[in-house]
């Protein structure tokens, strides 16, 4: 009776081996062809996003696909942004990520180089991607190793708010282009200094890496990361701290603690703050708040050097590279990358599309605050967003140590060196 | 508490989450053929799998990564006790576990407040106790997160309740949230307020099991409420009282997510201010050192059970139980 054992057992492994080859008859890396006709492609498909404001959009954005694409079901997963690369790393090592996700800069490299990510090299030679539509240094953003793997969602840089109202009490010229850091700083001053008694502060700047600190460093011709080592002990990037410690030490800024209280931008959302340094994902806020009608923007003012530079970062739409249905998900990200695409999340002022000249939209969201600064940014001196292949390690130093600076704690250049040794060390465990 | 580890999405929350209790276990003698066969090992065997595959198992999954570096994706590599090592020169943990320290020090204050507060919500012929209770009870069943955003704004610097009325009579308080120790001892009165509750409901139930003849007798012999409280309610409370400091001692040690929520991940005193299972969520999700943060858990796991044993064996002085 030991025979039928044989067979099951057999028949088993058949069945097993047959189980595998079928799985893998797509593939999510190797070259694309997408049939003639979109409606044999067929299945379902997971889209995972943070954002649960962005998600009618992303939700139109489907209906839209699925007039091309009858067939292919795609359901979105919503995560709330603290849990969401958490969630993702687990799904990663457990080989079910979902299909089609959003990516952000600092985990780019990280999900890149442990083979997480479909290359988009493949989507260029099928002509269903054309990095030349996007910001340069956005597409710098999404390249490891050469090889892209993120498509451009949508895109921020920094430029500086200010309040009409404040600044014309305290006796400020508006802000122009011709702005030198010290022309900010005295503006600020002058804010604290008259308006101080009603808690009105000259600027609502802190120790925000994206809108302070990075922009202000490359301005002044530092870097954050320079190939694999830390700029922070050059003297430019120095220079740039302590330009913020100043701001702080005469009252012209708020401390760190002050910021931990109440964040500077909310200041400024509730009438209490002149000036900050601010990207443009805070424009829906403003035109919530009560001080709507007294905002403007202008350019970030001009460093030492006489240049001026914004952290350019966004979101990108990335590809499992081990999707069970590549064809569909292909098709999906393609349509994604689209220009009809970037223009219907425009309209739904979900966010300020990637796509280059799809920015009207966002631009003429607020006509008096003159926004057209955030899109002149990107093409006209915007770098990228600093990243590495473990970014969240020395995000971490960043966040214990530049508090110390700005507080005046400890002088500029010893906590400059202290971040950069420690940022090397994580630099070199990346290796 | 161990859905704060949870919530933060690992799979080693079982390194912070030791079954209480676990060193008091009666030693049955064992029979070797009993009468009841094997049926009750069919019956323990759900519960058994359960703690085995979601509890036993990630614990000891999580002491082998202790000695490894281990991938984002999954795949590690053996480091021996590297990580150890470096736990032992980082001067990170050795001031999260004063911090912790600290921070349970305050929560076990909450314990003798609660004794108080039980004495009086058991007085005979008190109105609206339920009322009371139901007050009590409310922030510890209440969203731990919740309640931080709450608090957040109380101890707001510019505008909180607190400072604003201390303004009033002159006095300009400390930012609660944004100071070395104050943060820390401000975490600590919202986590010594949330216990309470739970606090009163275990002691509750030990008073209603002292029997009334106990005060009557010790008033026929000319006792006063206060010399009763003393003789009769405190002692015959010592189990109950000693449940809760081993329960409070386990819940204080995974103080996570009201520092998270009450400081916020960005505040300046973080770094002077923050827990072991903080810096091992840091470690693990920040930095995506998950080795690294293995080790801070099994460190966790091991100063629970040392501070647990060690309050097992002083019990034996100062627990009375009424048999």
């Amino acid at each position: 009776m030991r025979f039928p054992h044989a067979i099951i057992g057999a028949a088993a492994v058949a069945l097993l081996l047959s189980g595998c080859t079928s799985g893998s008859s797509g593939d999510a890396t190797g070259p694309i062809n997408l049939p003639e006709d979109p409606a044999s492609v067929t299945g379902d498909i997971s889209y995972a996003i943070w954002d649960v404001n962005q998600q009618p959009a992303m939700e139109k954005l489907i209906a839209d696909f699925n007039t091309t694409y009858p067939n292919v079901d795609v359901s979105v997963e919503l995560t709330a942004f603290p849990q969401y690369f958490t969630k993702l790393q687990t799904q990663g090592s457990s080989g079910t990520l979902p299909d089609v996700f959003w990516m952000n800069g600092p985990n780019l490299q990280l999900f890149a180089s442990n083979d997480m990510l479909a290359p988009l090299e493949p989507f260029e030679d099928a002509d269903l991607f054309d990095p030349s539509n996007y910001p340069s240094a956005m597409n710098d953003i999404y390249t490891y190793d050469g090889t892209q793997y993120g498509v451009p969602k949508d895109f921020d840089t920094i430029a500086l708010f200010y309040n009409k109202a404040i600044l014309a009490r305290a006796g400020v010229e508006a802000p122009t282009a011709d702005w030198t850091w010290d022309d900010y700083h005295a503006a600020a001053k002058k804010i604290s200094d008259t308006l101080g008694g009603e808690g009105i502060i000259g600027s609502g700047d802190s120790t925000r890496n994206q809108e302070n600190v990075y922009p202000a460093v490359l301005s002044n011709g530092g870097t954050i990361i320079d190939g694999d080592k830390s700029g922070y002990d050059s003297p430019e990037a120095v220079e740039a701290l302590q330009f913020w410690a100043d701001m702080v030490a005469d009252g012209s800024s708020l401390t760190p603690a002050a910021n931990a209280d109440t964040e500077g931008f909310d200041r400024f959302l509730n009438g209490q703050v002149g000036l900050v340094w601010g990207g443009n994902w805070r424009v829906s806020g403003v035109l919530e708040s009560a001080v709507a009608a007294d905002v403007s923007v202008a350019e970030l003012p001009l460093a030492p050097t006489g240049e001026r530079k914004t952290v350019i970062h966004g979101v990108a739409n990335a590809m499992s590279a081990h999707s069970d249905n590549p064809e569909a998900a292909q098709a999906f990200l393609s349509y994604l990358g689209s220009e009809e695409a970037a223009l219907i999340q425009a309209e739904a002022g979900a966010a300020n599309p990637a796509f280059n000249g799809t920015q009207q939209d966002f631009v003429d969201s607020a006509p008096g605050m003159n926004l057209q600064v955030f899109e002149d940014a990107a093409t006209d001196y915007a770098e990228a967003y600093p990243v590495s292949k473990n970014t969240g390690a020395w995000n971490k130093v960043e966040l214990d140590l530049l508090p110390q600076a700005f507080s005046g704690e400890r002088p500029v250049a010893d906590v400059a060196k202290d971040l950069a040794d420690q940022m090397n060390e994580a630099l070199a465990k990346e290796k | 508490m161990s859905e704060t580890i949870e919530r933060a999405g690992s799979g080693m929350q079982a390194a912070q989450a030791p079954a209480p209790g676990g060193g008091g276990a009666t030693r049955l003698a064992r029979k070797r053929h009993s009468p009841d066969g094997w049926w009750p090992a069919l019956f323990i065997l759900p519960l058994a799998a359960g703690i085995g595959l979601f509890y036993l198992w990630p614990l000891l999954q999580s002491v082998y990564y202790s000695f490894t570096e281990w991938g984002v994706f999954g795949g590690s590599t053996w480091t021996g006790v590297e990580n150890y090592v470096r736990l032992m020169q980082d001067p990170d943990v050795l001031r999260a576990i004063v911090n912790t320290l600290v921070y349970t020090g305050i929560l076990l204050v909450g314990i003798p407040i609660a004794v108080v507060f039980a004495a009086l919500l058991n007085r005979p012929g008190l109105r609206f106790a339920m009322i009371y209770r139901t007050c009590f009870f409310l922030p510890y069943i209440a969203m731990p997160t919740a309640i931080s955003m709450v608090w957040r704004i109380i101890y707001n610097n510019d505008y909180g309740v607190i400072n604003s009325t201390l303004r009033v009579v002159g006095i300009e308080g400390p930012a609660w949230i944004s100071t070395e120790w104050f943060s820390l001892v401000a975490v600590a009165i919202v986590g010594l307020w949330m216990s309470i509750g739970f606090n009163m409901i275990i002691l509750s139930a030990g008073l209603k099991g002292i029997p009334p003849e106990l005060y009557e007798a010790s008033a026929i012999d000319g006792a006063g409420k206060g010399r009763q409280f003393r003789s009769i309610t405190v002692p015959l409370l010592t189990p109950s009282i000693f449940f809760l400091s081993v329960m409070t001692f386990i819940a204080g040690f995974q103080l996570f997510d009201m520092l998270y929520a009450l400081l916020g991940p960005t505040n300046p005193v973080m770094p002077k201010t923050q827990s072991l299972v903080f810096l091992f969520y840091d470690a693990a999700f920040g930095a995506n050192e998950k080795g690294y943060a293995s080790a801070i858990g099994v460190l966790i796991l091991l100063i629970i059970g040392l501070f647990t044993l060690v309050q097992f064996r002083l019990q034996r002085r100062w627990v009375h139980y009424a048999d």
